[in-house]
C-alpha cells in the first residue's frame, strides 16, 4: 500500500467533518420543514466511504444504498447540489425529482442513490460488466447495507460476478440495524462477509469505526479486483447514531449502545492521529473545522433559495 | 400387424419437423425404447424413441427431408411377413388416451396455423424492398438482432439458453458463432439478479438484449425493470438512461397453463418511462425490433410463441425499420373498427372476412404495433370514420389496454359513437390446462363476430 501522505491525512479528516456537518445541516433543514420525505443520515458512519475514497480511481463507478449523501460527498460532489436535491429544487443532481434517496451524477461515476433494498447490488454487477466489456481497468464499488444481504437478488449478483469474474468490489456497511431490526435477529449466520463462500468470492472483516482499517483491506481488495480476479466482499462494522430515518427514534436500542460507539467516532481517531503525528496543529485544525461549517452554511442558504422546479418539467426526464 | 410410427409433436407449438437423421434402417429389428431418428423441431433436434416393437419394413422419408406434419407416418415397422398397406391420407387413430391428447393438439395447432393465413398488409404491399422469399417471425428477429449487432459493438444478448442451446425458441440460433460468448451470454436461471445487471450495464453505455424464455419469468425481475430501468432517467433528472430491450414470448402457447401462459401488455404499458411493442408479422417484428434496439429507453418487446412459426415477406434493408409509436392500417374499412394487436391480428383478419361474407360489414383492422406510446390518433381517426369500435386483445379484461381505448374513446370522441364500445379479451381466470377450456379461455373468431354483431345492432 501507497503510504499515506500529510495532505491525505488531511483530505480524510476534511472530507468526514464535511459529511458530518452537512447531515447535521440536513437534520435541522428536515426539522425546518425544508426537506420532506425520507431523509437517511450517515452520521457515524463517515469512516467507510472516505477510506474507500482514499482507494478510488476517479474512473471507477460507484453504487450505493438510499443512504447516499456522504457517499456523494466522498464522490467530491458539491454539497450545495446534494442539499439542493434535498429540498427538492432545480439546483439539485436530479433537477429536484430524485430526492434524498435517488440522487446520481454521470459525469463523476455515481449511480445512485437506490430506494430498494438490493436492488443496487445487480445494478453493480452490471456496471462492472461493463467495464470488463469495453476491456476498460476500472472497477465499480457496490456498497450494500445489512439489511440488504437477506435479500435473494443479493446472491444472484454474487453468482453472476463469481462465475463471469467481474470487477465489482462489494462493501458491506453493517450499521448492526436494518431499520429497527437489528443483524442478529434478521441474519442467519452474522459473518456476512463469508456469504460470498459459496461462490468462492473471497471476504473479510474491518472495523469501519477506524478508517485506517478500511483504507488497508479497500486497497488491498481493490488490487484483487482490478486484477482480473473477480469480485471481493469487504464487510465493515459501522454504526450509524441516528436512527433509520429521520422518523425513526431508535428505541430499539440503549443509550449505552450508542455511547459506547461514540467513545470510538471515527473523526476523532482521526483527529487524534493528525495532532500525534504532528501533521497539523490544534489551530489548523479548528481553521478547517470553521470553514467546514461555513461551506455546509452556504449550500444549505444555496438550497433553501434554489427555485422550485418548473411546473413544466413534471413531464420531462420520462423518456430520452 | 403392421404399425406407423408417426412424426411427433416435441414441443406444444411444433407442427411440423424436419428428419435430420434415420437410427435405423430397413430389416432392422427395433425394441420399445430403441432410438430410430433424430427429428429437427421448431426448437430442438431431438432423438425419438420406438415405443412398438418389430421389424422395420419401411422408412417413408429420407434423411434430411424436411416440413413433414406432425402425425404423418414417417415409418412402418411389423411382421416382416405380413403385406404391407400404406394408408394414404388420416394417421392412424389410436385408441390410447394419451395419443388421443396429442391430436387434439394437433388439430388445434392447425386451426392457428390456418388463422394465419395472410400476412400480407396494404403497407407491406407497397413496400419496395420486400423480400421475395418469405422468411419466419424467429428468423426475422434473430436476423435483425445479428444485424444490429454487426452495427454496434455495444449490443449484446443475455438470457437463458440463449448462446449454447441456440435458444429455447431458436430465436437466437447462430448468434454465439457469430458473435462470440461476450457477447451473447447465456445465464443461469436468475431473473432477477440478470436482469438488474443487463440494467447496470445499460445505464453505464452498453445496450443490452434481455432475452426471458417467457415473459412469465419476467415477474421474478419486475422490480428491476419498473424501479430501476423505468423511472432512472426521471429520478436522475435526465442524466442516466436506460437503452435495454427486454424481448421474448408473452402471452398463451399451447396447453401450458396458468403459470406459463398470461400476457402482460397492460401489466407494462401501464409504466411510463417504457415503451411496449407487439408485433404480429415477421415484416413488422424486423422493423420494431430494429426501433427497440435503437432507442435510448427501455422497450418491452411483447413477442409470441405461437407466431414464431408464422412465415412472411421482409424488408432486409439493414436500415429499415418501423417506428415505434405507429399503428399500422391493417386494412381500410368503413363499417366498424377492429383494434387489436399481436397473435389477435391473425383472428381479427379472420373474422373480417366473416364479417363481410355473412353480414356484409366492412372491417377497418388497426393493429397497434407499439402499445406505448399509443397511436391515438389513428383509433379516432378510424373511430370518427366507422361509428363503431370493439378491441381484440389476449390480456385478461380488467384494466386491459382495450379498457384505455375504451376511456380515450369515450372521452375524445364520444359524439362519433354510434354504440358502446366492445373489448374482447381473455377469460377472467387464470389459463386452464385442458385444451376445451383453453379455446373457451382465449377469444375466438366467433367471439370476434358477435362483438362486431353488437356494436351494429344485428341480432
Amino acid at each position: 500500500m501507497k503510504k499515506l501522505q500529510k495532505a491525505d491525512y488531511i483530505k480524510m479528516y476534511s472530507f468526514m467533518l464535511k459529511i458530518r456537518r452537512f447531515e447535521e445541516r440536513a437534520a435541522q433543514l428536515y426539522g425546518m420543514g425544508k426537506i420532506g420525505g425520507f431523509c437517511h443520515l450517515y452520521i457515524g458512519q463517515e469512516a467507510v466511504v472516505v477510506g474507500i475514497l482514499m482507494t478510488i480511481d476517479k474512473n471507477d463507478s460507484v453504487v450505493t444504498t438510499y443512504r447516499d449523501h456522504g457517499h456523494m460527498i466522498a464522490r467530491g460532489l458539491d454539497p450545495k447540489r446534494i442539499m439542493a436535491e434535498l429540498t427538492g429544487r432545480e439546483d439539485g443532481y436530479s433537477a429536484g425529482k430524485g430526492g434524498s434517496m435517488h440522487m446520481f451524477s454521470k459525469e463523476n461515476n455515481f449511480y445512485g442513490g437506490h430506494g430498494i433494498v438490493g436492488a443496487q447490488v445487480p445494478i453493480g454487477t452490471g456496471i462492472a460488466f461493463t467495464h470488463k466489456y469495453n476491456g476498460e481497468k476500472n472497477i465499480c464499488r457496490t456498497y450494500i447495507g445489512d439489511g440488504a444481504m437477506n435479500n435473494g437478488q443479493v446472491f444472484e449478483a454474487f453468482n453472476l460476478a463469481a462465475l463471469w469474474k467481474l470487477p465489482v468490489l462489494y462493501i458491506i456497511e453493517n450499521n448492526k440495524y436494518g431499520m429497527g431490526t437489528s443483524v442478529d435477529r434478521a441474519a442467519a449466520g452474522l459473518d456476512l462477509y463469508k456469504r460470498g463462500e459459496a461462490f468462492g468470492i473471497p471476504g473479510e472483516k474491518v472495523d469501519g469505526m477506524n478508517v485506517f482499517s478500511v483504507i488497508e483491506a479497500a486497497d488491498k481488495a481493490g488490487k484483487y479486483v482490478r486484477e482480473g480476479n473477480g469480485p471481493y466482499i469487504i464487510e465493515v462494522q459501522t454504526y450509524r447514531y441516528r436512527g433509520h430515518s429521520m422518523s425513526d427514534p431508535a428505541k430499539y436500542r440503549t443509550k449505552e449502545e450508542l455511547d459506547n460507539y461514540k467513545q470510538t467516532d471515527p473523526i476523532e481517531i482521526v483527529k487524534a492521529e493528525i495532532l500525534k503525528k504532528k501533521i497539523a496543529t490544534n489551530d489548523e485544525i479548528e481553521k478547517i473545522n470553521k470553514e467546514t461549517l461555513e461551506e455546509i452554511k452556504n449550500a444549505a442558504e444555496f438550497a433553501t433559495n434554489s427555485p422550485f422546479p418548473k411546473d413544466s418539467e413534471l413531464y420531462t426526464d420520462v423518456y430520452l | 400387424m403392421s404399425t406407423e410410427i408417426l412424426m411427433p409433436a416435441l414441443s406444444p407449438t411444433m407442427t411440423e419437423g424436419n428428419l435430420s437423421k434415420w437410427l435405423i434402417k430397413k430389416g432392422d429389428t427395433v425394441k420399445a425404447g430403441d432410438l430410430i431418428a433424430e427429428i429437427e423441431t421448431d426448437k430442438a433436434t431431438m432423438e425419438v424413441e420406438a415405443v412398438d416393437e418389430g421389424v422395420v419394413l419401411d422408412l417413408l422419408f429420407k434423411e434430411g427431408e424436411a416440413n413433414i406434419p406432425v402425425n404423418k407416418a414417417i415409418a412402418i415397422i411389423g411382421d416382416p411377413n405380413e403385406k404391407v398397406e400404406l394408408k394414404k391420407e388420416a394417421p392412424i387413430e389410436k385408441v390410447n388416451e394419451e395419443k388421443k391428447i396429442e391430436k387434439n393438439i394437433e388439430t388445434k395447432i392447425e386451426t392457428k396455423k390456418d388463422n394465419i393465413i395472410d400476412t400480407t398488409s396494404p403497407k407491406i404491399e407497397e413496400d419496395r424492398n420486400l423480400s421475395s422469399e418469405e422468411i419466419t417471425m424467429r428468423q426475422a428477429l434473430r436476423d435483425t438482432m445479428a444485424e444490429e449487432m454487426r452495427k454496434d459493438n455495444k449490443v449484446f444478448i443475455l438470457g437463458e439458453e440463449v448462446a449454447e442451446y441456440q435458444g429455447a425458441y431458436k430465436v437466437t440460433q447462430g448468434l454465439l458463432q457469430e458473435f462470440g460468448k461476450e457477447r451473447v451470454l447465456d445465464t443461469p436461471i436468475s431473473e432477477h439478479g440478470f436482469t438488474g445487471l443487463a440494467v447496470g450495464a445499460a445505464f453505464k453505455g452498453l445496450r443490452p438484449i434481455l432475452e426471458f424464455m417467457t415473459f412469465n419469468f419476467s415477474m421474478q425481475a419486475i422490480d428491476q425493470i419498473i424501479n430501476s430501468a423505468a423511472k432512472t432517467l426521471y429520478m436522475s433528472g435526465g442524466q442516466i438512461n436506460c437503452p435495454i430491450v427486454f424481448r421474448g414470448p408473452n402471452g398463451a402457447a399451447a396447453q401450458v397453463a396458468a403459470q406459463h401462459s398470461q400476457d402482460f401488455s397492460s401489466w407494462y404499458s401501464q409504466v411510463p418511462g417504457l415503451k411496449v411493442i407487439a408485433p404480429s408479422t415477421p415484416y413488422n417484428a424486423k422493423g420494431l425490433l430494429r426501433s427497440a434496439i435503437s432507442d435510448p429507453n427501455p422497450v418491452i418487446f411483447l413477442e409470441n410463441e405461437i407466431l414464431y412459426g408464422l412465415k412472411g415477406p421482409v424488408n432486409n434493408d439493414i436500415n429499415f425499420s418501423i417506428p415505434i409509436g405507429k399503428a399500422n392500417i391493417e386494412k381500410e374499412g368503413k363499417d366498424l373498427t377492429i383494434v387489436t394487436y399481436s397473435i389477435m391480428l391473425q383472428k381479427s383478419k379472420e373474422a373480417a372476412l366473416r364479417l363481410k361474407e355473412e353480414y356484409n360489414l366492412d372491417t377497418e383492422i388497426i393493429d397497434l404495433q407499439t402499445l406505448r406510446p399509443l397511436d391515438t390518433e389513428t383509433i379516432l381517426n378510424s373511430v370518427k370514420k366507422t361509428n363503431r369500435l370493439i378491441t381484440v386483445e389476449e390480456s385478461w379484461p380488467f384494466g386491459s389496454v382495450g379498457s384505455e381505448i375504451a376511456n380515450i374513446v369515450q372521452r375524445d370522441a364520444f359524439d362519433y359513437l354510434d354504440s358502446p364500445v366492445i373489448k374482447v379479451n381473455s377469460a377472467d381466470v387464470p389459463m386452464p390446462y385442458a385444451l376445451s377450456l383453453e379455446k373457451l379461455y382465449l377469444p375466438q373468431v366467433d367471439d370476434i363476430i358477435d362483438a362486431a354483431k353488437k356494436v351494429s345492432y344485428i341480432k
